[in-house]
């Protein structure tokens, strides 16, 4: 072979190589985040297409006429249906045979020849404490689950159990015994990605409330007195903290910019409304392990439990199922009105708390300033009009003021130029009709930010609003 | 021609009788031995002959000390998937030595929580710290600088801020790397999440700046002497005493170039500090992680070096702080 032979199939064989890194058909993106910031959600149409398959809706049965007797006053033993009609009711029942025992049917539930009302079978006190359940998360958890809610297809999709559903993992490794510890870590498992990370994360975050935040919250250590110096998370938790991540990051098909800039994860104001949503998705995820899977435990026959003798428990992956919304967002409940009608046997207990995502409240207003000045400008005099405006209607709150300056110039002039601003916003509120009671000057941790404009500014907080 | 066998590649090998090199002044406990080797195939990226070696107390005993520790990290591994040689071949990169939890604190923890790490730790320091030794005291018997002790030294730093004197520092072994492939990639994943994304780390930054310099420098300064190696380029030595043709060229070609260049001798300088300084800022900023800094995200925003952006979607506020929030 000649050697011009020779060097260009060398280069064909390489530009082969590199091709094989690359995917068909292109893939979609979307921005997240600010530009620059590798906020960016990724998708592939061929995935998109199988996932629109695998989350097609089941056809709805008819609607039941939500008038006439309640299934309650009609039959015996309904407890948590009682407030449907007994058309809804039976909606209900062929709904769920369909969703959860398709192949076995009524008698998945009820033993054949006994009364329906009789609760012999185990299946039938699940399927029950499941209902309420599926009433407290629509109820409750909108923080979580917004107006779509959920129904029993969400996680059940025509199984059984549903498919993503964990236990608690026992240690690979021997505990006991002169070698053989693994810290229960280090063995490649789907719970843990795969990675060397450890693979019972699900058990203290899911199922216990471990703590998630990891990063400090101040530059410096808070405390150098006790050993280890500051926040007490360890490298270890950090490692627990990593492996429930992967598993969110799995079960929504999703990447740590869904949810967080990566350069500084624990920062709310760098993160995306999804972190908030997360964030109360962790809390509903407990309360239904702890409200209503662990207390089945006596329920549920061995054969359906974990090797450790635990009931199967819920996690991220159990209703997202590799796609960021369940069932790609469809509206699945408003086909169902009557799963709204579901008596809520265990408690409230969370409060309802509205407005994950909005702006915080109790922020007032910001006032932006040109760098080295403290001069209010337009824009500044009407937040301030507006802040005195809100004072005025709540006359039991107090305004705290504190004033920012940039890293333009000197450090000392700057901390003095950040209490300049807020003294002048704090004379532009006087003048706007606040009492001098009513204002507190608060000197924040860091006066001095970066060289941007949002560091030139004067922060409005209310209290007690 | 006459050239080709002196090249980096050897296409040619020429051997003659074995090269022992300088008498030692003293000979110490453990005299140097006389056997030699030739291999072809390590002639073809270097020296074909192997030996005459010298191991020595410290040697020897680093030896020794580097494969206690290799056996106890080893077998521990195979323990922990009760001795099963496939799963051992299968998980070999997920194993690992796991330094004790942190509720041991700097206690002594039970061999198998942690012990074990403790044990295969100072074994591995003290074998290194041997070998070390032996470099200095090689170096010294030949009359050389101790620019190598130096260098190797700079590595142990690295290796003992890691293991040894951060851990200490923070009142915890469990702040040390575990032994085993993936698992240390894990810690260091960690370690960064945990205090605050170490990119901030002026150190962190300033030993990225020393290792990215140290391959640019080695990339230059590699081609340049296989660039002139045709003139004899790659006798350094000798060049430096005797400038010939080859030195010349590639001085003129950075001259040309970029307007600048290093001398023979100087060239080596900069390689040697760029490649020293990369662990010993390395080591600087792990140790001052944790310690002195606890997020290095809020430390660079505290001196004006991380930027603010603008609000991408609506503001985020964290749901933990929002009036009767959950726990």
């Amino acid at each position: 072979m000649s050697r011009h032979i020779k060097l260009s199939l060398g280069v064909a064989f390489m530009a082969l190589a590199i091709l094989t890194g690359c995917e068909r058909p292109r893939p979609i993106s979307e921005q997240t985040g600010y530009r620059g910031t590798g906020m960016v959600e990724l998708a592939n149409k061929r995935d998109n297409v199988k996932l629109a398959a695998l989350n097609a809706l089941p056809e709805a049965t008819a609607k039941a006429d939500p008038n006439g007797p309640t299934a309650g006053s009609l039959y015996k033993n309904v407890q948590v249906l009682g407030n449907q009609s007994v058309g809804e009711f039976t909606r209900t029942m062929v709904n769920m045979t369909n969703w959860v025992a398709p192949t076995e049917g009524c008698n998945y539930c009820h033993k054949a020849g006994e009364d329906f009302s009789a609760d012999t079978l185990y299946t039938k006190v699940v399927a029950r404490k499941m209902l309420s359940m599926t009433g407290k998360i629509n109820a409750d958890w909108s923080t979580h689950v917004g107006a779509t809610g959920v129904t029993c297809y969400t996680c059940h999709r025509g199984n059984n159990i549903p498919k993503d559903i964990w236990f608690s993992a026992a240690d690979p490794g021997t505990v006991k015994g002169f070698t053989g510890w693994k810290y229960g870590q280090n063995t490649p498992v789907a719970a843990n990605g795969y990675s060397s990370l450890p693979l019972d994360s699900l058990s203290s975050y899911l199922a216990n409330d471990g703590q998630v935040r990891i990063q400090g919250t101040t530059a410096l250590p808070a405390n150098y007195a006790s050993p280890p110096m500051g926040n007490k998370a360890s490298i270890a938790n950090t490692e627990w903290n990593y492996s429930l991540m992967m598993h969110m990051s799995n079960s929504l098909g999703v990447n740590c910019t869904f949810c967080h800039n990566s350069r500084d994860f624990s920062n709310w104001s760098d993160s995306t409304p999804q972190r908030a949503t997360a964030w109360y998705g962790l809390r509903m995820v407990r309360d239904v392990n702890n409200g209503y899977m662990t207390p089945l435990e006596s329920t549920f026959p061995a054969h359906r439990k974990g090797p450790l003798g635990d009931v199967a428990k819920v996690g991220c992956a159990t209703c997202h199922q590799g796609v960021n919304k369940p069932l790609n967002g469809a509206q699945m409940l408003a086909d169902y009105p009557e799963l709204k009608k579901i008596g809520a046997t265990v408690a409230v207990t969370a409060p309802a708390v509205a407005g994950a995502v909005a702006a915080a409240p109790n922020v007032l207003g910001k006032i932006y300033f040109t760098t080295g000045k403290n001069d209010i400008d337009a824009a500044g005099k009407e937040a301030i009009a507006t802040a005195a405006k809100a004072l005025a209607a709540n006359a039991a709150a107090t305004i705290d003021i504190s004033g920012f300056a940039d890293s333009t110039g000197n450090q000392d002039q700057n901390m003095e130029l950040g209490k300049q601003r807020a003294l002048a916003v704090r004379d532009a509120l006087k003048a706007a009709g606040v009492a001098e009671a009513r204002i507190n000057m608060k000197k924040p941790e860091f006066v001095v930010g970066s060289a941007t404009a949002e560091s030139r500014r004067v922060d409005l907080v209310a209290v007690g609003m | 021609m006459a050239m080709e066998y002196q090249n980096l590649f050897t296409t040619v090998q020429v051997h003659g009788p074995a090269q022992l090199g300088t008498p030692l002044p003293s000979g110490g406990a453990w005299s140097r031995g006389n056997e030699t080797l030739i291999n072809r195939w390590l002639g073809k990226i270097g020296d074909a002959q192997i030996g005459p070696v010298y191991l020595g107390t410290t040697g020897l005993a680093s030896l020794l000390c580097g494969l206690l520790a290799f056996e106890i990290i080893g077998l521990n591994m195979w323990a922990s998937v009760n001795w099963s040689v496939m799963e051992f071949v299968r998980q070999l990169f997920w194993l690992g030595l796991e330094p004790p939890p942190p509720a041991y604190g700097l206690r002594i923890p039970p061999m198998n929580q942690g012990g074990w790490w403790i044990v295969a730790g100072f074994f591995l320091t003290l074998s290194l710290c041997l070998w070390w030794v032996r470099t200095y005291r090689r170096a010294r018997a030949l009359g050389m600088g101790l620019h190598i002790p130096i260098a190797f030294g700079a590595a142990i730093w690295l290796y003992l801020v890691l293991g040894f004197i951060r851990p200490l520092a923070m009142g915890s072994w469990s702040e040390a790397v575990p032994f085993g492939i993936f698992p240390h990639l894990d810690w260091t994943a960690a370690f960064s999440l945990r205090y605050g994304n170490l990119f901030y780390n002026p150190f962190h930054c300033l030993s990225i700046a020393f290792l990215y310099g140290s391959v640019l420098l080695f990339a230059m300064h590699g081609a340049t002497i296989l660039a002139v190696s045709r003139f004899g380029g790659e006798r350094e030595i000798e060049q430096i005493v005797d400038r010939g043709t080859a030195s010349e060229r590639a001085a003129l070609f950075w001259r040309w170039t970029m307007g600048f260049n290093a001398t023979m001798e100087s060239i080596h300088r900069w390689a040697w500090w760029f490649a020293i300084l990369t662990p010993i800022t390395g080591g600087i900023g792990i140790l001052l992680t944790g310690t002195v800094v606890d997020n290095w995200y809020l430390w660079a925003v505290k001196h004006g070096v991380a930027p603010m952006y603008p609000a991408f979607s609506v503001p985020v506020v964290d749901p933990s702080l929002l009036p009767g929030a959950m726990k």
